[in-house]
């Protein structure tokens, strides 16, 4: 008997749709069979990391506001993994995002309200997006692969950090830990009454709808995907890779950007070395998860942030260590980039040959 | 069968291979004599390849019977059909370009051979048959015909007693076809068995002694191509009336459309082929043909005057008037350039798009595909389905993927992607590779049927044939450099030929 893999003729929809959830299920099924085998109740933390946080209605805000920077960073980068552009640098994207949305708000002292607010996240988006053209300008006039400078630029954001929390921006209040000065409440994004939910949640939810036009009806979008299937094809039709390869990194640094900004403004209030949450990487999963499609990143965003909640409740409730749910979330970026291949090729079992005559 | 006296060399009875979906040959029979050059003719598709690979021992059919000098046999693998003394020559060509030629050669012997011997042997093959060839010479400076000797010395030195030469003549000027065809003649007089897989009708009357042809995977008839005309061997070939192109009354050209002045254009990395001080214009309604053997910068011509690759001299390519040089493909586009690459897949077409998308590819501009931003996916569903429409493109309809399609057909939409937008001048190259005579014919007609709308009109190909019955105007490129234009009317095939081969240049075609 053997196995072959056949080229379908087309794509196929429904492993488009079926290959994410299965490859969800069988991170759970795995997870309490590895659990179970090292003694302890697989059953329950399957059940503690993917359900307790949708059963428990209290929860249900937790998942929110960590479903929203992950929404975001991974809508911006699924369109560059629609060009193949591989931006791997989304958490350094993030920290500069926060970082010039502090030093707007700093500049503007005691004072806030709408604009300033505005003007603090659109810094956070520019900042964001200049990080990543860096990785732009390497790729594009040195033919420097962006997954390696732009992962690289993260550590480097990542110094930016301590250097600013730990120096000129450090809290003079703040009992010398390497911490901004927490934000004044006029400077921080309005919350849903009685919650912990900002505004940033209905970004997050909006934003998914507009990329979907961006991507599916607009030039732009089908400029992204013409030049990530067939560059030379892309050339003919009149559309130029460099630009596109621009286009898309800074508008995937933006969106980790404004992911970071509206952390910062939204849920801290303030930046100390504690920032960086792996936000950054986690959204690559979601966007994966998600097909690279703009409403499939918002399901897979939700789920991973179920993940995360659920890590946090698993803690107590299993005695399994916070960082199981990130075993979880790259078992579930292991199937479903294994069952990628579901998609365009189909699994023919053919029985052994027939002795030949 | 017609028995004969003396044994067939090869006999092929009943072959039948299926695959998922096609039947590429159904019981197909005819036998080779010794000392014949048997032709297998047939269209794309028509399953000529598929039989070869199975002489060959690439596969094996999966019904009837092969006898070999009257003994039936199973051939297992290449190896066997070389061992069996069978020799083949592909198509497309299997060397390391790196490399010289007498290590290519080497590299594909079966037995391990000393390189003084084995040297000695080549010379010997080469001068009994007026093969030229220097063994040191480093592959990637050889011409194509050439290369297709080393070819030909490989299969030779194994002594075949049935050599197989798939479509050889695809690449070879008027003179290298000549000179191939001197040496096939040599083989077969000395008792070697020839098996020659064309289209080229002509050619094989000038060569075969038999002409098996192939329909749509079954045998149609086995005749003499001597007794045959060209015509009636085309048409048994595709099972139908061959019709001619037909050409409105009046020929007379408009004014100048397309102007190339001295176009220069560095070569695209260290295989690439450079573009050396190119001139010719294209007045309305005239088609210009480009000849030359595949390397010489067609391609590079293609990007030149698409402007995939614009160029420095904005008054190198005029249309319309309008200096368009320094202008990109979608700038050119708006002043009426369209073209049509040589590679469909993936340069022409995006291959995982619907041919609605790829539509939008090269006609949004021109037909209104995108309003503030956003495209308008009916406009293109709709131009995509007229496009299939006028030119009788099989495809299940506009949501179809581009590479579902044969190539063929994929060939018959982008042809007619490109012509239903009117262009005022078309660029086009190798507008029919791979397409059968049916589809060919098809869109040579849309061709002229649009120069006689105004339009001008360069066709790049290597089809000679194609050209000469195609074009008002012929020039031969070779080096990257283009050869003065001549009348089709008055142009001479010899003439042709040398210019193909780079006879009247400072440098010959292969010395870069």
């Amino acid at each position: 008997m053997r196995i072959k893999l056949e080229k379908r003729r087309e794509p196929s929809m429904a492993m488009l749709v079926i290959t994410p959830v299965a490859s969800v299920l069988l991170t759970m099924l795995i997870g309490i069979v590895v659990f179970d085998l090292i003694g302890i109740k697989g059953f329950k933390a399957v059940v503690d990391i993917f359900l307790s946080p949708l059963l428990a209605s209290y929860k249900w805000q937790d998942v929110a506001l960590k479903a929203a920077p992950l929404i975001i960073i991974a809508l911006g980068l699924s369109m560059g993994n629609r060009a193949q552009v591989w931006n791997i640098g989304a958490e350094g994207q993030y920290v500069i995002g926060a970082l010039c949305s502090a030093g707007v708000g700093i500049a503007f002292g005691a004072a806030g309200g709408f604009f300033v607010i505005l003007l603090m996240v659109l810094a956070g988006m520019i900042g964001g997006g200049a990080w990543a053209a860096i990785p732009a300008v390497l790729r594009t006039r040195y033919n420097v692969n962006e997954i390696l400078s732009s992962l690289m630029l993260t550590y480097v954001a990542l110094q930016v950090l301590g250097y600013l929390v730990g120096g000129p921006w450090k809290d003079p209040n703040g009992r010398n830990f390497p911490a901004t000065a927490p934000l004044i409440d006029a400077q921080t994004l309005p919350v849903w009454p009685g919650s912990t939910v900002h505004l940033g949640v209905l970004v997050a939810l909006v934003l998914p709808f507009v990329f979907w036009v961006i991507m599916a009806r607009s030039e732009f979008g089908y400029q992204v995907r013409v030049v990530g299937s067939s560059p030379t094809a892309a050339r003919h039709g009149g559309f130029d890779s460099r630009r596109t390869i621009w286009a898309t990194l800074i508008i995937g640094g933006a969106m980790a950007g404004l992911a970071g900004s509206l952390e910062f403004t939204g849920v801290l209030h303030k930046i100390d070395l504690g920032f960086p949450s792996g936000y950054g990487f986690t959204a690559i999963i979601v966007a994966f998860l998600g097909r690279l499609n703009p409403i499939g990143c918002l399901i897979a965003g939700i789920v991973l942030a179920v993940t995360y909640v659920g890590g946090q409740m698993a803690q107590t409730s299993v005695h399994i260590p916070n960082s199981t749910a990130g075993i979880f979330q790259a078992m579930m970026l292991f199937f479903i980039l294994a069952s990628d291949i579901l998609v365009r090729y189909r699994v023919r079992i053919i029985p052994s040959a027939k002795a030949v005559a | 069968m017609s028995a004969t006296s003396e044994t067939a060399r090869l006999q092929l009875t009943g072959i039948t291979k299926r695959f998922p979906g096609v039947l590429a040959n159904d019981h197909v029979g005819f036998s080779v004599r010794p000392g014949e050059i048997h032709a297998l003719l047939g269209e794309n598709g028509a399953g000529k390849s598929t039989l070869v690979k199975m002489i060959y021992g690439i596969m094996q059919p999966d019904e009837g019977e092969i006898r070999w000098n009257g003994q039936r046999i199973t051939v297992a693998n290449p190896k066997a059909a070389r061992k069996l003394g069978i020799g083949m020559v592909f198509q497309h060509f299997s060397l390391f370009e790196a490399m010289t030629v007498l290590e290519n050669i080497a590299l594909g012997m079966d037995a391990k051979i000393p390189q003084r011997e084995l040297e000695g042997r080549i010379t010997a093959v080469m001068s009994q048959y007026g093969l030229k060839l220097e063994p040191q010479r480093i592959v990637s400076t050889l011409s194509v015909g050439e290369r297709q000797r080393i070819e030909i010395v490989r299969a030779l030195l194994l002594n075949p007693s049935l050599l197989i030469m798939d479509e050889p003549t695809s690449v070879l000027t008027p003179q290298e076809v000549e000179q191939l065809f001197v040496v096939l003649r040599k083989l077969a007089a000395e008792g070697c068995s020839i098996l020659y897989i064309s289209h080229k009708l002509h050619e094989i009357k000038a060569l075969c002694d038999t002409a098996t042809i192939l329909r749509g995977g079954k045998l149609v008839d086995t005749c003499d191509p001597k007794v045959e005309t060209s015509r009636s061997m085309a048409e048994k070939m595709i099972g139908g009336s061959l019709k001619d192109i037909q050409r409105g009354a009046s020929r007379g050209f408009g004014a100048e459309k397309l102007k190339v002045q001295s176009l220069s254009l560095a070569a695209d990395g260290p295989f690439g082929t450079a573009l050396k001080d190119i001139s010719f214009t294209v007045r309305a309604g005239e088609i210009f043909g480009i000849a030359g053997v595949a390397g010489n910068g067609q391609n590079a011509l293609l990007l030149a005057l698409s402007g995939e690759e614009p160029n420095l001299d904005h008054a190198s390519v005029t249309v319309d008037g309008v200096q368009v040089g320094q202008m990109h493909a979608r700038a050119r586009r708006g002043q009426g350039v369209a073209s049509v690459p040589e590679e469909r897949n993936g340069h022409a077409a995006v291959p995982i798009f619907s041919l609605a998308d790829n539509a939008i590819l090269t006609a949004r501009d021109r037909l209104g595909m995108v309003r503030a931003g956003l495209i308008d996916p009916k406009a293109a569903r709709t131009y995509a389905g007229e496009v299939i429409e006028a030119f009788a493109v099989k495809a299940t309809g506009p949501g179809a993927m581009a590479e579902s399609l044969s190539g063929g057909n994929l060939q018959k939409y982008i042809m007619g992607r490109e012509i239903l937008q009117k262009p005022s001048v078309l660029v086009v190259s190798q507008p029919t590779w791979g397409v059968d005579a049916g589809a060919a014919a098809a869109i040579h007609q849309a061709l002229v049927d649009l120069a006689a709308t105004g339009s001008a009109i360069v066709v790049i190909s290597q089809d000679l044939d194609e050209l000469l019955s195609l074009c008002d105007t012929l020039a031969v490129i070779n080096g990257g450099r283009l050869s003065k234009p001549m009348k089709v009317s008055e142009a001479k095939i010899d003439e042709i030929g040398l210019l193909m081969g780079g006879i009247h240049g400072e440098e010959p075609a292969h010395a870069h």
